[in-house]
């Protein structure tokens, strides 16, 4: 039953040693054998909101090593601590109390579910005594969260709190990346139990399969080495594993060009040669049309999903498909796969690294090039009078160097941002991919600010979606953090209006959105608020933003009906992208 | 091809396992015919049988979402040609008079075993594949079912070990369940 965890960090030693010199285990509350397992697992900073039945593990908390961020709603908790994984590459952790506490983090654990990020929620339940009883604040969250955690558990004595603990963060980072909730009831903190970190955990039946078959890898890499038109799409599972160097070799060297999902983007720089940026819904030009010709299709870590690959019958019409995924059942859920590698990206790279051969695919890509849309890509480098969203990204993006960790909310900035910000690192762009959780912007950047102190971080925000999280201002503040925030107003919730303005009869039902004044509102949180609402002051304001400490909130006033473009519209196939009237590309195949 | 399929589940025997196999099930759009969970030979794991019916490659893609479930150890795929299936039916039916000995006749031709009798009814036992159990009650439905039970459908493949359909944790090579 017992496996051995190579990923047990060294911190678990120290209570080990202890544990030897005392020969008797030390006896602790179900709190402080929860805190003491935290830090086991090299844990630093939690993020949570206390309640009734997590108050005796709040009580344990200030004794122990831990930094606890307290947000002002368990929902950007539980997406903080998913910012804080995703730039870290480690499991982030948030706490929340009983009954609304803990339906409150569902929304967060469905995005680390369907993004494939390692959180661990904590959250307290009733006493024993109460459940099934509808006792004051008694949900049954291991029921609720069963379909959006990677698995859950109910802790119903002390002395099982430190194996599940080191269970679920086992489960957490290995594999497929997810979360993992943690269910303790009150009277479990409170009782007391000997406490002792185990050193090995697992499960005969959970055995994640990092090494791929070599046979499949050698079918694979004959596949790649006979192609005359391949392409590579770059999905999350390069990023999660850490396999970003390995990618960039595994493209140069069979020279194949590469084009990203939503979440992929950072898993090679956008400013390789090889690079075509997003593909999509509103991916760009060169990309989905790449992809209407390619005859070898190679997916590295993506699940296909349907934003990214429209219309399946219409997806990759010509091409052989390798799937790599870590995760089996990915395998030809959505698009069956001719060659299907199971394994772990990193371990998948590095054995095609020595199977495929030095490729030249010099005029596939001088074909893919001339697919680019020259109209849009010289009108992005005017200046027009309005403050452009792509303008404003494409600043951000240059002033920070590229270097910036940016996350975003939902809607048309996160298109508008995943299309010009020219992503060069993983762990940098931090979006809501799957779930497409609005609101997530603010949090998630409070996660990664924490997370990376070192690095910059910039959140580009919507009207619409700030207006569900804005309030984590108060939390940015308290934890004296530097973040800037760009909000771009269009006061509209401007997707939705986009669909309605393009297949709904311009129907503008509901998506006019009012809102505070930005700059007061961020003010009287005691942050900086500041306005753009010309295009020359965009860098400026930009760049003054980065030398004021402390949240510097920046609202952009933008055009009201501005669509993002391209965009497959919604049923369509990735060809049949449609383009901006105004800068339609001059090629005759549109 | 749609079609029936039955997947054997060996999984541990916590709480909630059969919440967590029914819940995936139902999220995915599966639609279960029949499911029933027991002791396995193994202490701490039971055994699930589940009747579905659905195209091979959605079948598959059931297993292979079985298998994420922490305490799921084992999916089999078992056909027909396979396995043996058995089910137990119960069946009150009326009985009065002359009519009692044609009800006996009848569940004497399937096997079927007497349990329990009141002067106007009988209850009868009888286990067997689908098609005998169908076949069963469609004769003592001319007598007249007052009240039935189905247990389900359970099954075990056929020779020393179950080697056939076993949906493989982690396949590569080939996706396809064997026949």
């Amino acid at each position: 039953m017992v496996v051995a965890d190579s990923s047990a960090p060294a911190e678990a030693t120290a209570a080990d040693q202890q544990a030897t010199t005392h020969r008797q285990p030390e006896v602790l509350s179900g709190a402080q054998i929860t805190c003491k397992s935290l830090e086991a697992e090299g844990v630093t900073t939690v993020f949570g909101y206390p309640g009734g039945a997590v108050i005796p593990l709040y009580d344990a908390l200030p004794a122990a090593n831990l930094h606890h961020v307290l947000t002002r709603f368990e929902q950007w908790a539980g997406l903080a601590a998913v910012g804080y994984a995703r730039v870290t590459g480690d499991v982030g952790v948030c706490i929340a109390t009983s009954g609304p506490g803990a339906t409150n983090l569902v929304t967060a654990l469905a995005d680390a579910m369907l993004d494939s990020v390692p959180i661990v929620a904590i959250t307290g339940q009733v006493g024993q005594s109460l459940i099934g009883r509808d006792g004051f604040q008694e949900v049954d969250i291991t029921g609720i969260t069963l379909p959006v955690t990677k698995h859950n558990y109910l802790v119903r004595r002390p002395e099982d709190i430190a194996p599940t603990i080191k269970e679920a963060f086992y489960l957490a980072r290995s594999g497929r990346p997810g979360p993992v909730l943690v269910d303790i009831p009150k009277d479990v903190f409170i009782a007391k139990a000997p406490f002792q970190y185990p050193k090995t955990t697992g499960r005969k039946s959970y055995q994640p399969n990092l090494v791929p078959n070599m046979r499949q890898v050698r079918l694979a890499a004959e596949m790649i080495n006979a192609a005359e038109r391949p392409l590579i799409m770059a999905g999350h599972g390069i990023i999660l594993s850490g396999a970003e160097e390995l990618f960039r070799k595994f493209a140069e060297r069979s020279d194949i060009p590469v084009l990203f999902t939503l979440l992929g983007l950072g898993a090679m720089d956008e400013d390789h040669r090889l690079s075509l940026g997003m593909m999509g819904m509103h991916g760009h030009r060169q990309a989905n049309r790449a992809l209407d010709e390619c005859d070898l299709l190679i997916n590295f870590g993506a699940r296909f999903d349907d934003r990214a690959t429209g219309r399946l019958s219409g997806f990759a019409p010509n091409a052989k498909v390798i799937h790599v995924d870590i995760d089996p059942a990915e395998i030809g859920k959505n698009v069956p796969a001719d060659v299907p590698v199971v394994g772990d990206a990193k371990e998948a790279l590095k054995l095609l690294l020595h199977e495929v051969e030095p490729g030249d695919h010099a005029d596939w890509m001088a074909w893919i090039d001339g697919q680019r849309n020259r109209v849009l890509e010289a009108a992005l480098e005017d200046r027009p009078e309005w403050p452009e969203p792509f303008a404003i990204i494409k600043t951000i993006a240059e002033v920070t160097d590229h270097e910036a960790v940016v996350t975003t909310d939902v809607g048309q900035h996160q298109m508008w941002a995943a299309q010009h910000l020219g992503i060069r690192h993983g762990h940098r762009w931090i979006t809501s991919g799957g779930l497409g959780t609005m609101g997530f912007g603010l949090p998630s950047a409070i996660g990664a600010k924490i997370g990376r102190p070192d690095l910059e971080v910039w959140t580009i925000v919507g009207d619409g979606g700030f207006q569900m999280s804005g309030n984590e201002i108060a939390t940015a503040v308290q934890e004296n953090l530097d973040i800037n925030i760009a909000i771009i107003n269009n006061g509209y919730l401007g997707m939705v209006r986009q669909w309605q303005d393009l297949f709904h009869a311009r129907n503008y039902s509901e998506v006019a959105i009012s809102g505070p004044d930005f700059v007061k509102m961020a003010e009287a949180y005691g942050a900086t608020g500041l306005r753009v609402t010309r295009d020359e002051d965009i860098r400026p304001t930009i760049e003054k933003a980065r030398s004021i400490k402390g949240p510097v909130l920046i609202e952009f006033v933008v055009e009201p009906e501005a669509n993002v473009y391209p965009m497959v519209p919604p049923g369509g196939a990735n060809s049949e992208m449609v383009h901006d009237p105004q800068w339609l590309p001059t090629e005759e195949d549109v | 091809m749609e079609r029936t399929h039955t997947l054997v589940l060996l999984v541990e025997d916590h709480p909630g396992v059969l919440n967590r196999v029914v819940s995936l099930m139902r999220r995915r759009s599966f639609n279960i015919d029949s499911i029933t969970v027991g002791h396995s030979e193994q202490p701490g794991l039971s055994r699930m049988t589940i009747q579905l019916r659905g195209e091979d490659a959605d079948v598959e893609q059931a297993g292979k979402q079985l298998y994420k479930l922490l305490e799921v150890v084992k999916v089999t795929d078992l056909s027909e040609a396979a396995a043996i299936t058995r089910e137990l039916v119960m069946v009150k039916v009326a009985a009065k008079g002359s009519v009692r000995s044609e009800v006996l006749q009848v569940a004497q031709i399937y096997n079927a075993r007497v349990l329990d009798a009141t002067p106007s009814s009988l209850m009868i036992e009888m286990s067997g594949t689908d098609d005998e159990i169908d076949s069963f009650l469609a004769m003592m439905r001319v007598f007249g079912i007052r009240e039935m039970v189905r247990s389900g459908k359970i099954a075990l493949a056929r020779g020393s070990t179950a080697k056939h359909g076993h949906i493989d944790r982690i396949t590569d090579a080939t996706f396809a369940v064997a026949d």
